[in-house]
């Protein structure tokens, strides 16, 4: 019912373009993150579907309606903006209350949805205050419960955990995603924080410089990344980059043969770092380890891998010195290959 | 560095509080006593004097009917003006500029404009003659016109006095962040609601200082009035400056001065509780 195509919007600012040509179809109770940098246009294509801002071109339907001509309020949607927006002269119960009052919900109506919106967000102990005496990660759940008591069909929502210290953001995450769910919310989540967005979306759309990189499921971009910025952007540590001669369709590497989507000249081999298993000794992939970070979860370790930066991660038993080579056995199914040109990956083997 | 030496602030502003003091304090302390005394005895003759001048009753409605059609109107067009202004992507600058011309012309000028344009042989007798809407010069100024006369000098006093409470008012207008107003665009506000459930909320303090500034300057209009009626249209100033300057009667004057003052303060204290300012509730 209320799913969302955002069809070649383009925008452009002046002389800047904000957005070239992205498009993006979000399925009726769908999850999807934007997920990127800061400054790559997020914020930007959240206002356009909203229609606070007008595109240069391009079409945005919801529900299989033209809405780009519309204002606002006929386009069925809430939002939670990024510097949230609270109505510093309204009480929070006020806040959270506009969208039914002004959908002219009855008082006993108002009084149950708020008090659900509250709930949710821990903020009932906050309804009678005014926002100004608010923390700003207090504020910010004031405009969730306020976009979430009005049960909206659509729900934009620009980065509406950055201000919670990171238990409560693990806390709402969930519970969000658990209500939103049951629901059926159709939902737009920007972030540049990935984890968020690996752990809330049903699919990831990553945007850098005003386009959108790949679309997918969490585990689908990150394992898969469409381009090198994807795979550089997303996962912690970063994939790991090493660019390799072909000779022959093959890549060797370390003591391992690769058959590869070139023929010949050089290849990028895109490395997950937790993907990596240590050799017995003398064999593999080396490894010079600069330091070797014990995380408690896990082993970290920084250096280089022919000569190319590179961050892996092993099992917390291991144990490594700073300075020591390491040998490392790849798994051929969970390396991504890129050109090194245009830092597009080669679609994954069957 | 202040912190040591916590005398600094006081000595900055001393001089202009010993200014303000002798210049200020000393002649309203003065002004109140020549109101109040007789041959330097407390009195209330030139109270008495005051309230029996013929002209006294004519002058107290003149001025309040006044700032009553004046002030609401000029609050009206001038947050109209700051909102259209607000929408504008170019051009603010310029219109904002042009509609503070007024500003910077005294209102005795002001008089004299508006009088070359509906004096007897002045631009609308020429305009409304040569569209042939009238037969021969009509007089809009005299007392046998007292409703031509009023509409007159009201549209003069706006035309004068709206660029200063635009001004407050635009500046309140920018305090206030797009913001909000597009979430309660988003959460299905209209114009008009998120006009008066929004916007005029978050512009009280702007709009506090507009009204009681606009309604204490209504309350002592005189030049413009002066210019265009005379002494058709007493008011409240007016009739002070006569007993001053005509009658040489200094006494009566000051009683005027202080019965202006004591309704300002007055208006004031109203507008101080009526739109009440908190700033817990002001972003
Ligand atoms: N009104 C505007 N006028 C000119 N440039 C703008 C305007 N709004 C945004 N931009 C530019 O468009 C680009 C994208 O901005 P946007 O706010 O969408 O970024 P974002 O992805 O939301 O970033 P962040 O994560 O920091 O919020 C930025 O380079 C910004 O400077
Ligand atoms: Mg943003």
């Amino acid at each position: 019912m209320a799913n969302i195509v955002i069809d070649n919007i383009k925008k452009s600012f002046g002389a800047f373009q904000a957005l070239k040509e992205v498009s993006l179809t979000i399925n009726d109770g769908e999850f999807v993150s934007l997920l990127g940098p800061s400054g790559c246009g997020k914020t930007t294509l959240l206002r356009i579907i909203a229609g606070l801002e007008t595109a240069t071109s391009g079409d945005i339907r919801i529900g299989d309606r033209s809405v780009i001509s519309l204002p606002p309020k006929d386009r069925g949607l809430a939002m939670v903006f990024q510097n949230y927006a609270v109505f510093p002269h309204m009480t929070v119960y006020e806040n959270v209350a506009f969208g039914l009052r002004m959908q002219k919900a009855d008082d006993a109506r108002v009084k149950k949805q708020v008090e659900k919106a509250a709930g949710l967000l821990h903020i009932e102990p906050y309804l009678d205050r005014y926002p100004n005496k608010l923390s700003g990660g207090q504020r910010q759940r004031v405009a969730v419960a306020r976009a979430l008591a009005v049960e909206p069909g659509v729900l934009l929502m620009d980065e509406p955990l950055s201000n919670l210290d990171a238990l409560l953001r693990l806390e709402m995450r969930t519970e969000l995603k658990t209500v939103l769910q049951a629901a059926g919310t159709t939902t737009i989540y920007v972030t540049h924080d990935q984890t968020e967005a690996m752990g809330l979306s049903d699919r990831i759309a990553v945007v850098h410089d005003g386009r959108i990189e790949q679309v997918g499921t969490p585990v689908e971009v990150y394992n898969h990344p469409a381009t090198r910025f994807v795979g550089g952007f997303i996962g912690n540590p970063p994939m790991n980059f090493i660019t390799m001669p072909v000779t022959g369709g093959k890549v060797a590497i370390g003591s391992q043969q690769f058959a590869v989507p070139a023929t010949g000249g050089e290849i990028v081999f895109g490395l997950r770092g937790e993907t990596v298993e240590r050799a017995p000794n003398g064999q593999g992939l080396d490894m010079q380890v600069r330091v070797a970070e014990p995380m408690g979860s896990h082993l970290l370790l920084t250096g280089s891998i022919l000569g190319q930066p590179a961050r892996v991660i092993l099992p917390a038993t291991e144990t490594v010195r700073n300075g020591e080579t390491v040998g490392l056995t790849l798994d051929p199914k969970r390396l991504t290959w890129l050109s090194p040109e245009s830092g597009a990956s080669y679609p994954a083997a069957a | 560095m202040t912190q040591n030496r916590p005398w600094i602030p006081y000595a900055l502003i001393l001089p202009s509080v010993v200014f303000l003091g002798l210049l200020f304090v000393v002649p309203l302390v003065q002004t109140i006593w020549l109101a109040v005394s007789d041959n330097g005895t407390p009195s209330l003759a030139n109270m008495t004097t005051m309230v029996s001048d013929i002209n006294f009753g004519r002058s107290v409605l003149n001025t309040f009917l006044l700032t009553l059609a004046v002030v609401p109107i000029q609050i009206v067009m001038a947050l109209t003006m700051g909102s259209m202004v607000a929408k504008m992507n170019g051009g603010r600058e310029t219109i904002l500029w042009i509609w503070t011309i007024p500003l910077g012309i005294s209102d005795l000028a002001a008089g004299m404009v508006w009088l070359s344009i509906l004096q007897n042989t002045g631009y609308l007798n020429s305009i409304l003659f040569g569209m042939g809407l009238i037969e021969r010069q009509t007089a809009w100024l005299t007392y046998q016109t007292p409703v031509a006369l009023f509409i007159g000098i009201a549209i003069a006093e706006i035309w004068r006095g709206t660029a200063i409470v635009m001004i407050i008012i635009v500046a309140g207008l920018n305090q206030v962040p797009k913001e909000f107003k597009e979430a309660a665009e988003i959460f299905g506000a209209s114009p008009w609601t998120r006009f008066t459930r929004i916007t005029l909320p978050l512009i009280r303090p702007a709009l506090q200082s507009a009204l009681i500034l606009r309604t204490v300057l209504a309350f002592e209009v005189f030049a413009v009035v002066y210019a265009l009626g005379g002494r058709n249209f007493p008011v409240l100033v007016g009739e002070a400056y006569n007993w001053q300057n005509q009658n040489q009667n200094y006494s009566v004057a000051a009683a005027y001065a202080v019965l202006i003052m004591v309704i300002s303060l007055a208006a004031t204290l109203v507008y101080l509780k009526a739109i009440k300012v908190d700033p817990e509730r002001l972003p």
